[in-house]
């Protein structure tokens, strides 16, 4: 346990109380949270889940905390969901919630929204950013929203996301932080009935980076893809813990995670996938494939699989590579200098994951940002 | 003189492959490479190529007069030599047109010339795509990926097309390909066929040269080439099988 500069989040988590006009039970809510806070503290790597994640560069600055926005209206329903929320996980779960900023996004039942709703957090130098956000995906709804992180400082997310049955949510989640930065995020999904759950999730800046994803099947017949890509260079660290979790009978669920490290930079992907004891007809895969282009980048990937069920398909993967020769050589004898050969093979193994994402503006700008980064020229 | 191969040892993983191996193509001509499998035929095309696997323990390869051996697979490419894979390999996320687009200019960059914008690059290829009967849909598509083992063959000749390469090696072609893909891909090579390149088929079987009529056949055998002969050759050999030239060769 890395000790919490517990004089400097107590007086201001003090004042954040003092300043707040919030209702009781949501103060009440962030005083236990602060309390986990300053229990567990930053979490260390003598702890299993960050083991590979050394969080002490976060805990050793002093981040000013944000003050209290002006109250939110939040219903009984959202107010349910919000106390749901694990800020048990880790000590930055608890120190998220007793800062948390809400947004609550609404999408009416059997509505179809074609614009995606776009929600973009930026934190600024020296300081701390709690967004919290609450996605209730009404029954029968079909939307998309993109979330997206910047900036210099740290951020520290909670997202909450609820499918109700039948409903279809597209997510994509951007993490495009400056180099400096520092960025913790927790996604919580849960779906129901026939519900359609699509994440795509982007990480691609950051100092130290980590997200957590847990996506609970509640009702039959959901399906979920849980996707995603990292693209790291210099020293950069960035680590994905996911949970998919089968609890009822007749869900699927794809996961399928890539990774390109160049230089020292560093990945860690954790995925568990649950199939519990009367989840039967459960069709899970997962994979994860990682490209190191240099002999100093790093992956430390663990696909778990816990099946309780026999009545069940299920397949999981895990590869740390480098580029297939025969690719190589099969593109160099069509005239490309090897440099170009390698940075364009190297393009094509992540836009496998970008190429999923259905908003032209978002795939292009992601596509221009990998391409940047591998100093490839494309158009086209 | 486009191709000189003078006793030409070479192999992988240590083991000689190609015995002394000689070879002369002149611009224009069309040679066909025979011979059963475990010959070296297909030795020969990826050391031709610059497969890194592939070592050349002694011998000589000409190219132009230059020495071929010295150059990377890259620039034996933008010097104006293609091989036409026996299997495509897949590249995937990458599309047919930018892979194309990016080769294409890197050798007009090479020779100084002028590159081509996506725009123009476009209507270029879809000019060149007809050679081969392939539908603009396929430029968006991934290079290979999920290709028919026709598709995959008709590919690599658009490759050849949108390269225009002084020398090509068709390395197996043929195989795998059911008759009517083959017609398609043979006629597409034929038709690209001009007095100012030289294309060397590498074959198992005479069926391809139907459709291209080669200037000479060669019949490898043991790494070596055992016989020389026109067209007929080919035929002859397919009628009496490949025993009759090892027979008459030893």
């Amino acid at each position: 346990m890395t000790p919490v500069k517990q004089t400097i989040y107590d007086s201001a988590f003090g004042q954040f109380l003092a300043q707040s006009r919030e209702a009781d039970w949501l103060k009440m809510l962030r005083k236990a949270a602060f309390a986990e806070f300053s229990l567990a503290g930053f979490p260390a790597v003598s702890s299993e889940d960050w083991k590979y994640t050394n969080a002490a560069p976060i805990a050793q600055i002093g981040w000013s905390v944000p003050e209290p926005a002006s109250p939110t209206e939040i219903d009984a329903e959202v107010q349910a969901f919000f106390r749901d929320f694990n800020f048990r996980r880790n000590g930055f779960a608890a120190m998220h919630l007793a800062f948390a900023e809400t947004v609550v996004l609404r999408l009416p039942k059997d509505t179809s929204i074609t614009e995606p709703l776009d929600l973009s957090f930026a934190s600024t130098a020296d300081s701390a950013l709690f967004p919290h956000v609450i996605v209730i995906a009404e029954a029968g709804s079909k939307a998309a929203i993109v979330e997206r992180y910047h900036g210099e400082g740290f951020t520290n997310s909670g997202v909450q996301i609820i499918v109700q049955d039948n409903a279809t949510l597209t997510h994509y989640r951007v993490q495009k932080a400056a180099s400096e930065a520092f960025h913790v995020g927790t996604t919580e999904v849960t779906l129901g009935r026939g519900s359609v759950y699509n994440s795509t999730n982007i990480n691609l800046g950051g100092a130290i980076s980590r997200h957590d994803i847990d996506v609970k099947f509640a009702a039959e017949g959901g399906e979920a893809f849980v996707d995603g890509l990292f693209v790291l260079n210099g020293t950069q660290h960035a680590d994905t813990h996911s949970i998919i979790d089968h609890q009822v009978p007749n869900c699927t669920s794809h996961q399928n995670y890539k990774g390109v490290l160049n230089d020292r930079s560093r990945a860690v992907f954790n995925g568990k996938v649950f199939v519990r004891e009367n989840a039967s007809g459960t069709d899970a895969e997962q994979s994860n494939k990682n490209l190191l282009l240099s002999n100093h980048a790093r992956v430390d990937t663990k696909p778990q699989l816990e099946i309780f069920n026999d009545d069940v398909k299920c397949s999981h993967g895990a590869t740390v590579g480098q580029l297939e020769e025969e690719e190589l050589f099969y593109v160099r004898t069509r005239g490309l200098p090897e440099n170009l050969a390698r940075n364009l093979l190297t393009y094509g193994f992540a836009e496998e994951i970008i190429n999923k994402i259905e908003i032209d503006s978002i795939k292009n700008e992601l596509d221009e940002f990998v391409l940047n980064r591998l100093n490839v020229k494309l158009e086209a | 003189m486009l191709l000189e191969v003078k006793d030409l040892h070479a192999g992988i993983d240590g083991k000689e492959i190609l015995k002394g191996l000689n070879l002369r193509v002149n611009t224009g001509e069309v040679h066909a490479i025979m011979g059963p499998n475990g010959s070296g035929k297909s030795t020969l095309s990826k050391v031709l190529a610059g497969h890194p696997s592939y070592e050349v323990m002694s011998g000589e390869v000409l190219y132009e007069g230059k020495n071929l051996l010295d150059l990377e697979p890259d620039e034996r490419a933008r010097e104006g030599l293609f091989m036409a894979f026996q299997y495509p390999v897949e590249v995937p996320g990458v599309s047919n047109s930018q892979f194309l687009r990016l080769a294409y200019n890197e050798k007009m960059k090479h020779h100084g010339q002028e590159e081509l914008d996506p725009l123009e690059f476009n209507d270029y290829l879809k000019e060149k795509a007809k050679i081969v009967d392939m539908d603009p849909s396929f430029f968006k598509r991934s290079v290979n990926e999920g290709f028919s083992g026709g598709e995959k063959k008709r590919n690599e000749i658009l490759q050849m097309a949108v390269l225009e390469p002084k020398l090509a090696i068709l390395d197996e072609t043929d195989s795998g390909l059911d008759i009517d893909a083959l017609r398609i891909v043979a006629e597409g090579v034929d038709k690209l066929r001009s007095s100012d390149n030289a294309i060397i088929l590498v074959t198992h079987y005479q069926r391809l040269l139907n459709f291209i009529i080669p200037d000479v056949v060669h019949v490898l055998a043991g790494g070596k080439i055992v016989k020389e002969g026109g067209k007929e050759l080919a035929l002859e050999l397919e009628e009496k099988g490949y025993d009759w030239v090892k027979a008459a060769t030893k």
